[in-house]
């Protein structure tokens, strides 16, 4: 046994706000917000701010796709069939001119029956920029034909090829962002709104309801999704306008994609629930709807919202496939899957391989929202 | 265990039943029937239609009965092994979906087995190798693995393969036996065409599994038993293999119950692309003629498969872990 201590009383006069003096920068720290902590944890993480710098832009260009694409999602140019990706040039004869394409020449290959596409270089067309070109409906409703960029004076500029009907695949590929993406956030939105009601409600009221839930979410989980999604927009009725089906394709998406949020909320509120500060909450009387809202809720949204952004990337390639396979999404409405539903047929790939274009964005915005939600994941992890 | 195979048991059947209603529902969900369908497309070609062969036809297929007991003869019909009919093709489904399903249980059990082969390495290589340059890359190419689609993935393939050797590889096996009895042979030409396929469907699975199991073994890398261990001297890969792995091996077996879902989503839009003799084209194909008992058989298989894949990976985790077999839970 070690001697005891003497006993030791300080003389010092009593100080109440001895805990509270903080040094400058600590006490910015203890004064910040949860998401001001979840924000400076996540711009730490490099890639993550990448990919966050990379899907912010692409999402404001979707606003003025009109404004963005040289020409309109329909206008067709028959004369230019299958044609390939035009270069951008900067000289002329050695001459710099500014960012020019040279015109087209086609002539038909008799012995293969193909089209061939030659420069002519004695005709340099320089691009336009911030000009009149194809009329549109900006946003279906207002009237315009201002675009940021146009085809030269009297010729066609196709930077990325033309498809079987001479439409232009560059501004094909950008009216298609504006489906492509918003399907991914539409579908995560029900799945969440689902997810949310249905673990809360397993988690909250526990017993018989908590029980049905979770073997409900043990059938959805087990069912092979593809499949599933297949057959389900295969009931789609015929007699959908496009639009319609657009909505139903995301409602769809949602549909099988809830159990995984569901069992996480209700798992994270069954955790909380035995946490001190809630033990608190409800010994000084508040009601469950307080704990829930104050307490509970801002304590997993952020985790939530990690694992939502995780699961955003399987919509949109979920779309993708089933636009593809010809049971999602139909023409007119242009979503990057059915851009690739050209490319099905491996002849067609093999002569014009341009047509594969389409799925250079969906990989760059599917690695991009993965990266996003690993950041974030980290981010709100309180363990670090 | 008796009591924990047993409890398992039931789980199952009863997944298996919700699924078979699930399955009926969804397949009856288009408006009409396939026999409307079939109707206006006979009308469409300028063929009159009997009242009487339509009435025929109807009480044939039992379409003018109850929805619940056209369930019930289907459902019992799949317990016989009768798969009922295909109205497409006017054949026994049984006679239609011929050895497409052993295929695609080939196609799929190959996958996982291929799936886990390639990640466990891979996985034990990157936890132990943290932060090193072949991490970052392998973690790189795992991201790249993830974010493109395998039906993506295929149609490069067939690109490349079309340009440099100006050949299809679409197809299970070679052209002459495609339709031929089973011989040995045939398995040969299988087993040469299946690779593609396999490592086509596998790669976004072993993506996610090389990410999963360097987690989990980094996790147990960091506790105090590891420390304990190197501290009285056992030799670096000794240690590994007797502890740490071990733990980290748990949820890899857990994980067979996310994997199979995916694979056998992945193998269906493969063999769309590839023009494989699975059942991923013929259940489109059916889906889209609303041929209702050919694409239920297939939903219905296809399902099964998953949830008897899970029953099994259940079963190995309950021998594996006496926790989970005394109704406790494993820690993740």
């Amino acid at each position: 046994m070690s001697e005891r201590l003497t006993h030791f009383v300080s003389q010092d006069p009593f100080d109440p706000n001895y805990d509270e003096v903080l040094e400058q920068t600590s006490s910015k720290l203890h004064m910040a917000s949860q998401w001001t902590i979840i924000w400076w944890r996540f711009k730490r993480h490099k890639i993550a701010m990448l990919a966050l710098c990379l899907l912010i832009p692409s999402y404001l260009s979707i606003v003025i796709t009109e404004f963005l694409a040289p020409y309109d999602l329909h206008s067709r140019h028959t004369d230019f069939i299958f044609s390939p990706p035009q270069e951008v040039h900067f000289f002329d004869n050695g001459k710099f001119i500014g960012p020019f394409v040279y015109s087209l020449d086609m002539n038909l290959n008799m012995d293969t029956l193909t089209r061939e596409y030659s420069e002519n270089t004695t005709r340099p067309q320089p691009i336009r920029f911030f000009c009149s070109g194809d009329e549109y409906k900006f946003w279906g409703l207002i009237p315009a034909n201002k675009h940021l960029i146009c085809p030269p004076e009297g010729g066609e500029m196709f930077l990325l090829g033309t498809d079987r009907l001479g439409r232009d695949m560059a501004s094909r590929l950008l009216y298609g962002g504006r489906v492509s993406l918003t399907v991914g956030i539409l579908g995560i939105t029900v799945s969440f709104v689902l997810g949310l009601f249905f673990g809360g409600l397993a988690g909250y009221l526990g017993g018989w309801v908590d029980y049905a839930i979770q073997r409900m979410i043990e059938v959805i989980r087990s069912l092979p999704e593809l499949p599933m999604w297949l057959a389900l927009s295969a009931a789609l009725p015929v007699t959908w306008s496009p639009i319609l089906v657009y909505f139903g394709i995301t409602l769809i998406l949602g549909l099988l994609d809830w159990p995984g949020l569901a069992r996480a909320v209700r798992s994270k509120l069954l955790a909380l629930r035995e946490e001190d500060y809630c033990v608190a909450a409800q010994l000084m009387g508040a009601k469950p709807k307080r704990i829930i809202a104050r307490h509970l809720l801002p304590n997993f949204m952020s985790h939530l919202i990690a694992s939502a952004t995780l699961s955003i990337p399987s919509m949109i390639l979920a779309e993708t496939a089933l636009s593809f396979l010809g049971l999602g999404l139909r023409p007119p409405v242009t979503s990057w899957g059915v851009l690739l539903s050209e490319a099905q047929n491996i002849e067609a790939v093999a002569l014009y391989p341009w047509l594969l274009l389409p799925m250079v964005p969906v990989i760059i915005i599917v690695l991009g929202f993965n990266y996003l939600g690993d950041g974030l994941r980290d981010a709100v992890d309180p363990h670090e | 265990m008796i009591n924990y195979l047993f409890n398992r048991l039931l789980t199952m059947a009863g997944t298996l039943l919700a699924v078979s209603l699930l399955v009926f529902v969804i397949i009856q969900l288009p408006p009409g029937d396939y026999l409307t369908t079939y109707i206006a497309e006979l009308e469409s070609q300028g063929e009159a239609v009997a009242q009487a062969k339509i009435d025929f036809l109807r009480l044939q297929y039992g379409l003018d009965k109850s929805m619940i007991e056209q369930y019930y003869i289907w459902v019992t019909g799949l317990l016989h092994g009768d798969l009922g009919f295909s109205f497409e093709h006017n054949l026994p489904v049984a006679d239609v979906i011929g050895d497409r399903l052993l295929l695609s249980m080939v196609l799929n059990i190959t996958t996982i087995v291929f799936i886990y082969i390639v990640s466990f390495p891979i996985g034990i290589y990157s936890a132990t190798h943290q932060y090193s340059w072949g991490d970052h890359g392998l973690s790189f190419l795992g991201f790249l693995g993830l974010a493109t689609p395998n039906f993506l993935l295929a149609l490069i393939l067939l690109y490349f393969a079309n340009i440099t050797f100006g050949t299809s590889i679409g197809g299970l096996m070679a052209p002459q036996f495609i339709g031929q009895s089973w011989s040995m042979a045939k398995i040969l030409s299988v087993l040469e065409h299946l690779w593609i396929p396999v490592v086509v469907i596998g790669t976004s699975g072993t993506a996610g599994m090389i990410r999963r199991l360097r987690a989990n073994l980094l996790d147990e890398l960091h506790k105090q038993y590891v420390t304990t261990g190197r501290a009285k001297g056992l030799p670096e890969g000794k240690l590994l293999r007797k502890y740490p792995l071990r733990m980290a091996l748990n949820p890899f077996i857990a994980d067979i119950g996310n994997l199979i879902p995916q694979v056998v989503s992945g193998s269906v839009i493969v063999s769309v692309v590839m023009s494989l003799p699975t059942t991923g084209p013929m259940l489109l194909s059916s889906l889209r003629s609303q041929d209702m008992y050919l694409a239920g058989s297939f939903l219905m298989f296809l399902a099964s498969l998953t949830v008897v894949g899970m029953f099994i990976s259940d079963i190995l985790l309950g021998v594996l872990d006496p926790r989970i077999r005394h109704g406790g839970k494993a820690m993740k």
